[in-house]
């Protein structure tokens, strides 16, 4: 970490809830990512195949991809089942993975149950900052065709049409 | 001109994100000349990647908070549509 901390970027916070209970929710969200993953988001050179985040302290979250390869994208830092889940963000602003944890972003998705079997799901995404020099170069990365920007167009006319 | 190409312009840039710096306070960290600084910052700000402005007889130099913003803004919509096919995805498998 360098002198840039928490704080100057405001997190992205976000709520829904789910019929289903937290047990359920947490499953569906971890061992069940594949099964919501947008297709289209991932950093392989060929098209994804599957998704998944590994059920444990340390796992890998990475896709599976058709050309056969295996792209890392995150690390699970903290595994709290049912309740708390932890994920390392390693994605530079031009889609490219970050091998250091300092360097990366993290999201953290809390399930708490609520009356009628409901759950609510909070996930908060921090600490751009961490991402660096990236950072500051995101006007150029969100804009460029290959940065989020882009793939962000993609997953929209794909979640459109489904 | 690729604004991020250059190693030194993305220490600097690196460096802003810690805060607002003049040209002195940054020279003195880089094994350049000013006016090499102030040439990359002149770089920096073209591809307004970089915001200066003049406090008393000194300039100051900070990151463009609208990167920054494209960001969130981005992540802001991005979550909004993972987390609604998450949704989905949990209901349905009930």
């Amino acid at each position: 970490m360098t002198s840039v901390e928490s704080g100057r970027v405001t997190p992205v916070r976000k709520t829904i809830s789910v019929k289903v209970p937290a047990e359920r929710a947490f499953e569906v969200f971890t061992a069940g990512f594949d099964t919501w993953w947008p297709r289209s988001h991932h950093i392989g050179k060929s098209p994804m195949r599957t998704a998944i985040v590994e059920g444990k302290a340390g796992g890998r979250c990475y896709s599976q991809q058709e050309d056969g390869t295996d792209c890392d994208w995150g690390r699970v830092l903290v595994w709290e089942p049912p309740t708390r889940v932890v994920l390392a963000w390693q994605i530079t602003p031009d889609w490219q993975y970050q091998p250091d944890i300092a360097k990366s972003s993290e999201v953290e998705i809390t399930f708490t149950p609520e009356a009628g079997g409901t759950t609510r799901v909070d996930l908060e995404h921090r600490h751009f900052e961490r991402h660096g020099s990236g950072a500051a170069a995101m006007k150029a990365g969100v804009d460029s065709p290959n940065g989020w920007g882009g793939l962000l167009r993609q997953y929209a006319e794909v979640a459109e049409k489904s | 001109m690729d604004a991020m190409g250059d190693a030194t312009r993305r220490a600097i840039l690196e460096r802003l994100l810690a805060g607002p710096m003049a040209v002195g306070e940054l020279a003195r960290d880089f094994p350049v000349s000013r006016p090499a600084i102030s040439q990359h910052l002149r770089v920096l700000k073209n591809a307004q990647l970089v915001l200066d402005r003049p406090l008393g007889t000194r300039r100051f130099y900070q990151v463009n908070p609208a990167g920054i913003d494209a960001l969130r803004r981005y992540f802001d919509r991005f979550w909004s549509d993972a987390l609604a096919a998450f949704k989905k995805a949990a209901e349905e498998a009930r």
